[in-house]
């Protein structure tokens, strides 16, 4: 139990620290009015939201994609983005036009969550 | 595991088949992983036996009545570790109609579906139609409540059932109850009753004798295997408050694909194994997700269960049987060689 917990937080952190890092020099994070193109990705796998906190600029459009044999959804927390049923490599898209920390997880396995933080 | 782990396994069945239910300490969990069947030990009272092969020839013998339970059906699946999963579906079916004595009905404890598609449903019942048992049973897995909250399945399996499909019934005094703990999931959490439907069973069962024995079924179990994978319900413990006064309490899940069995006073919990894949056992693996074992060995990580009610005695006796098991005298040992009876007295 301890092992898995210790996995996921081994795998999870490191593409986080990226994420962070990534989007800390990236020329087109910045304070300008027009949301910027940018697009981000979830990747669902082993029953997992990889990275589990995706932190983001305004305006990205962040992809889920199920990379499981197991059907998945994507699903806000407080009713603002909703996935259709994620069979095996489909994905879903929302693009995020306000700041804010939209925490989301799988309908169908609650236990998976995790959140986007729109900067 | 450990190879004086295995002894103390062969040496701990040993014990159950010579005193069976005199001895101490019960059996916690039983479930297959990989090719070997692996027994967890813990302390407490044993209500649970394991039969050597041939004890499925009489199974059935001198009980009142017989049903069987299959489970995570998963139509429409079609990944590495199953790409057919109706034939294995059909398999169980003929396992359960070469059954010496045809079994009164027939549970199905959800996941009939993979995607909760029509014609995923279509193919399932067809499959079913060829059952000697005519008459079948259902509460819904999530899978089979993906699209439209249920509402196809309840259109199709749970015309008579209440709120998300809950239900019970009578037969031959037993009383048996189908819940619902798949619905309106909430984030971070394992399987749901919810409260209404908790409101439902309480009064349902209020009234009733406690000599009467009850049968509980649900798609996720309702006691707590390993929360990490969500293999539990929140509020299983409110329904198991209300059953506690009966004498015998049976509770049939599916859901996790394996074998486990829990004795816990009176209540003893039984989870299925599936008709279309194997998961891993708790901990063993990343994640749940489908087991991926040799063809060759799918069958034998594959089964349904059977359960035998003898009035006399109050109890119930659950037996599993592989597919696989003794392929070319399938219907010799129909009703299974296996593994475990689990039998709750009252």
């Amino acid at each position: 139990m301890t092992r898995n917990n210790l996995w996921i937080g081994g795998t999870a952190m490191p593409v986080l620290i990226g994420m962070l890092l990534l989007f800390a020099v990236s020329p087109s994070v910045t304070a300008s009015e027009q949301p910027s193109a940018t697009n981000a990705a979830v990747k669902i796998d082993n029953f997992v939201f990889g990275p589990q906190t995706l932190t983001v600029p305004v305006g990205t459009t962040v992809t889920w994609t199920n990379s499981d044999d197991i059907p998945h959804t994507s699903v806000s927390t407080e009713g603002v983005f909703r996935s259709k049923v994620l069979d095996t490599d489909e994905k879903f898209s929302y693009t995020f036009t306000k700041a804010g920390t939209y925490p989301y997880y799988c309908t169908i396995h609650p236990k998976m969550t995790g959140q986007v933080v729109v900067k | 595991m450990a190879e004086n782990e295995h002894d103390l396994i062969d040496q701990k069945l040993q014990d159950l088949n010579n005193d069976g239910v005199d001895r101490r300490g019960f059996l916690k969990c039983m479930a297959w992983a990989g090719t070997g069947l692996v027994w967890t030990m813990s302390g407490g009272i044993p209500v649970s036996r394991a039969f050597s092969k041939g004890y499925g020839k009489d199974a059935g013998k001198g009980a009142d009545f017989t049903f069987v339970q299959i489970s995570d059906s998963h139509i429409g699946f079609n990944k590495p570790a199953n790409p057919d999963v109706t034939a294995t579906l059909q398999t169980a079916i003929n396992k359960i109609n070469a059954m010496r004595h045809t079994p009164d009905f027939i549970i199905h404890t959800g996941d009939l579906s993979q995607l909760s598609k029509p014609s995923e449903f279509d193919t399932l019942d067809q499959v079913l139609k060829g059952a000697s048992a005519k008459q079948i049973f259902f509460v819904p897995g999530e899978h089979d409540m993906l699209t439209d909250n249920g509402e196809q399945y309840l259109r199709r399996y749970g015309k008579s059932t209440k709120g998300t499909g809950w239900s019970s019934f009578d037969h031959k005094g037993v009383h048996f109850v189908g819940l619902v703990n798949v619905a309106n999931l909430k984030a971070g959490g394992m399987g749901s009753l919810g409260n209404e439907q908790l409101a439902w069973l309480e009064e349902d069962l209020k009234g009733r004798s406690a000599n009467t024995p009850i049968v509980l079924f649900a798609h996720i179990p309702l006691w707590t295997i390993y929360p990490d994978w969500g293999w539990g319900t929140d509020d299983s413990e409110q329904a198991l408050s209300y059953v506690k006064r009966f004498g015998s309490v049976t509770v049939l899940n599916g859901h996790i694909h394996q074998i486990m069995q829990k004795v816990e006073g009176k209540v003893s919990f039984h989870t299925a194994m599936s008709t279309a894949f194997p998961q891993p056992a708790p901990g063993t693996a990343p994640s749940a997700g489908p087991m991926k074992v040799p063809a060759d060995q799918l069958q034998r990580v594959l089964g349904i269960t059977d359960v035998n009610y003898v009035v006399s005695g109050r109890s119930l006796a659950v037996v599993d049987s592989r597919l696989g098991d003794s392929g070319a005298s399938a219907s010799e040992n129909a009703d299974g060689p296996l593994a475990a009876v689990d039998s709750s007295h009252g």
